[in-house]
C-alpha cells in the first residue's frame, strides 16, 4: 500500500468534510464537517512528513490538533450561546451579516 | 498740543455716539436723540476750531497731514491711515457738520412720533462719521472706507421704514447702483497701485505730476473715478436710485441725497485734479456726463408731482453743474466746489421746507393736492422762498454767485481745445438754468401759491379735495430752515467777497488765471437772467395764475417720459437686469447640471456598484464558505496547472 492511498484517502475525507459544511444546516454538523477537514489535512500532513522522511510534517500536524481543540472551545461556546438566545441551530437563520 | 490734533475726535465723536445709541438700545430711548444733536455739534465745534487755527496760517502751510496709525504694511507697500486737512476737506467738514447738526435737530422734532427714533438718530451719527473719514482721507483707501460707510448709512436711512417693501426696495436699489460705482473706484485704486505702487493723495499726485503714468492709463483711471462718482452722485447713466432714494425720511433726504452724500462724487473728482489734468479725454467725458445729467435732471423735474422727487431731480441737476464744472479743470473745481457749499444749504433747506409741508400736510408729498399753503405756514413758505431765489440764481442771493460763475466758466474754451465745446457747454448750462427756474417755480407756486386744492372743513372733503389741516411746524423745525434760509441768502456774497472762497481753495485746487470767455460776462449774466426771467414767468402762467388740476393732465410725449424718469428705469431693467436675470438664472443651471451633476453623478454611480455588490452579502454562512471554497480551488488550479 503506497503512501499515494493516504493522500487520496486525505482527499475524500476533506471532500467530505467540506461538502458536510456546504451542505449541512444544522451548526454541530456544519462544525464536524470543519474537524473533519482538519483531520483529513492532518492525515496528509502526516503523510508529506512520511514521504520527506523529515518530522516538519507531524509537527504541523500537532498545531493543527492544538488550535482544532481551541477553535472546538470557542465555537461550540458560540453555538450554544447563539441556540439560547435563538432557539435555533440552523446556521441559515444567523445572516444578520446581510446587507 | 495743536489743534490739527484734535482732528481724529471729528471722525471719533459721532462714531462714538453710534455705538452709544446702538449698543446701549432701548435704554437710551429717552436722551439718544439729544446725544446724536450733541455729538454732530461737537464735530461742528472742532470743526471751526480748525478753521481758526487753518486761517492762522499761511496759505502754502494751509494742507495739514495728521498720522493716525500704521495700516498695512506689506514688503515695500507702506500705507499709514491718516487725516488730510486742507481748506477742501475743511469746507466738506464744516459743511457736513454745519448743515448736519441743524437736521439732527429738525429730526428731534420731524421724528418724534416715530418708534425708533433712537436708531435713526444712530444711523445720523454713523453717517456723519462715515462722510467726515470720506473727506479726510488722505488715501483712496480709507477714502473708500468712508465711501462704502456713507453708502451703508444711505441704505440704512433709505430704508428706514423698511415695513413697506417698496420702501426697503428703494434702499437696496440705492445700495446696488452704488455698489456698480464703487466697482470703479476700485478698479482706479488697483490701476493707481500697479502704476504707483502707492494710493495716498500725496504719492500719487507727485507720481502722476513726474510723468509716470501715460496719458492711456490716467485717461482709463480718470474713467473709472467718474464711474465711482456717477453711482456715489446719481449722475448719467447711474442716476435711477436717487429718486427712489426719496423713500427714506426727509432730513435724510436733506442731509444725505442733497447736501452732503451725492456731492461726494464731486469731491472725488476735484480731489483726483491731478489725475484728470493728465487725461483730457477723461475730463471731457466728465463735462459732458454733467451736462447730460443737468439737463435730464431738469427736464425730469418739470413733470414730477411729488415735491421730494421734484427737489430729487433737482439735486441731480445742480450735481450735473457740479460735475461739469468740476470737468472744466482747474478754472472750474474752486466753482464746482463753491455752488457744491451754496447748494448744499438753500437745497437742504428746501428738503427741510418739504418735510415741514408734509408734517403739516399728513405727509403727503403729492403737490396737486397742495396750494394756498402760504398763509398757513408762514415760515415753511419764507424759508422755501428764500431756497428758491436762490437755486434760481437771482442776485444777491448765493445762487447766484455760485451758479453764474460756473456758466461763465463753461463758456471759457480751455487750453488747447476746440471753441464748440465752449459754446456746447455754455449754452446747456444757460438753458439748464433757465428749466431750473421753471421746474422750481412750478413747485413753488404748486406748493404755496394759487387755490387751495384741500380743505379743512369736513363738510367739502372729498377725493379730489382731501380734508388737511395745514399748519406751521414746532419751533426745532423751523429754526434749522430759518438758519439754512439765511444760508441761502448771504452765503454765496459772502464767501465770494474778494474772490475769498476761491483763494482759501487754492492751495487744493491750483492759482489759476483769469481766463476772457467766448462771450463777455455781462453778456452772459443778462442772458441767464433772462433765461431764468422767462422760466419764471411760464411757470407762474402755468401754475401760478391758471387752477392746478388735481389729476395729472396726459401730457406731451416728453412729459410722460419725465414722470417715469426718461424711461431709466425700463432701460435699465432692459439692458442691465433682464440680461443679468438671464444669466445668473443660466449660471445656477449650469451649476446645478453640469458641475453638481457631475458630483451627484459620481456618488450616484458609486451607489448603484454597491447596490449590485451588496447582493453578493446575503449573510449565509454555508454561501461564504462556498466562495472561498470555490477561490481556494481555482487559486489551486492555476498553481498546479502550470505543473502538470
Amino acid at each position: 500500500m503506497s503512501l499515494t492511498h493516504y493522500l487520496v484517502l486525505s482527499g475524500i475525507l476533506f471532500s467530505i468534510g467540506a461538502a458536510t459544511v456546504l451542505l449541512r444546516r444544522n451548526a454541530i454538523i456544519v462544525f464536524m464537517g470543519v474537524e473533519l477537514m482538519l483531520n483529513a489535512s492532518n492525515l496528509a500532513l502526516v503523510t508529506f512528513s512520511r514521504l520527506h522522511g523529515n518530522l516538519t510534517g507531524q509537527v504541523m500536524a500537532f498545531f493543527v490538533m492544538v488550535v482544532a481543540a481551541a477553535e472546538v472551545v470557542v465555537g461550540l461556546a458560540i453555538i450554544v450561546s447563539i441556540f439560547r438566545t435563538r432557539k435555533s441551530a440552523s446556521v441559515d437563520d444567523i445572516n444578520l451579516l446581510k446587507s | 498740543m495743536t489743534v490739527t490734533s484734535l482732528a481724529p475726535l471729528l471722525v471719533a465723536v459721532p462714531l462714538a455716539s453710534a455705538a452709544i445709541l446702538l449698543l446701549l438700545g432701548r435704554a437710551a430711548d429717552r436722551w439718544g436723540h439729544w446725544l446724536g444733536v450733541l455729538a454732530s455739534a461737537a464735530a461742528f465745534v472742532v470743526g471751526a476750531l480748525l478753521l481758526t487755527d487753518l486761517l492762522g496760517r499761511d496759505a502754502a502751510d494751509r494742507v495739514v497731514d495728521v498720522h493716525l496709525f500704521d495700516w498695512i504694511t506689506v514688503g515695500r507697500f507702506d500705507l499709514a491711515a491718516g487725516l488730510r486737512i486742507d481748506p477742501l476737506s475743511l469746507t466738506f467738514v464744516l459743511l457736513v457738520t454745519f448743515v448736519g447738526t441743524l437736521i439732527h435737530l429738525y429730526s428731534v422734532a420731524y421724528m418724534a412720533h416715530d418708534a425708533a427714533r433712537r436708531r435713526f438718530f444712530a444711523y445720523l451719527n454713523l453717517f456723519i462719521a462715515a462722510m467726515l473719514i470720506l473727506v479726510l482721507a488722505d488715501s483712496y483707501l480709507l477714502l473708500f472706507v468712508g465711501w462704502e460707510g456713507v453708502g451703508l448709512a444711505s441704505y440704512l436711512l433709505i430704508g428706514f421704514w423698511n415695513h413697506r417693501t417698496e420702501y426697503a426696495v428703494a434702499a437696496k436699489k440705492a445700495f446696488v447702483a452704488n455698489r456698480v460705482g464703487d466697482i470703479g473706484l476700485l478698479v482706479a485704486m488697483g490701476l493707481l497701485f500697479s502704476q504707483l505702487g502707492s494710493l495716498d493723495f500725496e504719492s500719487v499726485t507727485a507720481g502722476v505730476e513726474s510723468g509716470a503714468v501715460s496719458t492711456g492709463m490716467l485717461t482709463a483711471i480718470g474713467l473709472m473715478l467718474l464711474l465711482a462718482a456717477c453711482g456715489k452722485s446719481a449722475q448719467f447713466p447711474l442716476q435711477s436710485w436717487l429718486g427712489d432714494a426719496m423713500a427714506g425720511p426727509t432730513p435724510v433726504s436733506a442731509l444725505i441725497h442733497a447736501a452732503t452724500m451725492v456731492t461726494a462724487g464731486v469731491y472725488l473728482i476735484v480731489r483726483s485734479a491731478p489725475v484728470f489734468e493728465g487725461a483730457p479725454t477723461a475730463q471731457l467725458i466728465v463735462t459732458i456726463v454733467g451736462a447730460i445729467t443737468l439737463v435730464l435732471g431738469a427736464i425730469i423735474g418739470c413733470a414730477k408731482d411729488d415735491i421730494k422727487k421734484g427737489l430729487a431731480a433737482s439735486t441731480m441737476s445742480q450735481i450735473g453743474y457740479m460735475v461739469l464744472a468740476a470737468g472744466l479743470g482747474p478754472i472750474g473745481y474752486a466753482f464746482a466746489i463753491f455752488h457744491l457749499v451754496t447748494h448744499g444749504f438753500f437745497k437742504a433747506g428746501m428738503f427741510l421746507g418739504a418735510g415741514s409741508v408734509m408734517h403739516g400736510m399728513d405727509d403727503t408729498t403729492d403737490m396737486r393736492h397742495f396750494g394756498a399753503l402760504r398763509t398757513s405756514m408762514t415760515v415753511t413758505w419764507a424759508t422755501f422762498g428764500l431756497g428758491w431765489l436762490a437755486i434760481l440764481g437771482v442776485p444777491p442771493f448765493s445762487g447766484f454767485w455760485s451758479k453764474d460763475k460756473i456758466i461763465e466758466a463753461a463758456f471759457v474754451v480751455p487750453e488747447g481745445a476746440a471753441e464748440w465745446r465752449a459754446w456746447v457747454f455754455g449754452i446747456v448750462a444757460l438753458v439748464g438754468a433757465g428749466i431750473t427756474a421753471f421746474y422750481m417755480s412750478r413747485m413753488f407756486f404748486m406748493t404755496f401759491h394759487g387755490k387751495a386744492r384741500w380743505t379743512d372743513s369736513r363738510a367739502q372733503a372729498s377725493d379730489e379735495r382731501p380734508l388737511r389741516h395745514p399748519h406751521e411746524s414746532p419751533w426745532l423745525m423751523t429754526i434749522p430752515m430759518i438758519v439754512l434760509a439765511v444760508g441761502s441768502l448771504g452765503l454765496g456774497f459772502v464767501l465770494q467777497l474778494g474772490g475769498g472762497f476761491t483763494t482759501w481753495l487754492e492751495p487744493v485746487t491750483g492759482h489759476v488765471e483769469h481766463h476772457e470767455p467766448v462771450l463777455s460776462v455781462p453778456v452772459i449774466q443778462i442772458a441767464t437772467l433772462l433765461a431764468v426771467a422767462i422760466g419764471l414767468v411760464l411757470a407762474w402762467r402755468q401754475y401760478g395764475a391758471l387752477p392746478v388740476p388735481t389729476t395729472a393732465p396726459q401730457g406731451s410725449v416728453l412729459t410722460r417720459a419725465a414722470r417715469v424718469d426718461m424711461y431709466q428705469d425700463t432701460v435699465n431693467d432692459a439692458v442691465l437686469v433682464q440680461p443679468g436675470q438671464y444669466l445668473t438664472r443660466s449660471l445656477v443651471y449650469g451649476d446645478r447640471s453640469v458641475v453638481d451633476g457631475a458630483f451627484t453623478g459620481l456618488g450616484k454611480l458609486t451607489v448603484g456598484i454597491g447596490q449590485v455588490l451588496r447582493r453578493l452579502q446575503s449573510g449565509y454562512a454555508r454561501q461564504y464558505a462556498a466562495t472561498m471554497l470555490f477561490g481556494l480551488v481555482v487559486l489551486a488550479i492555476v498553481v498546479l496547472a502550470p505543473r502538470i
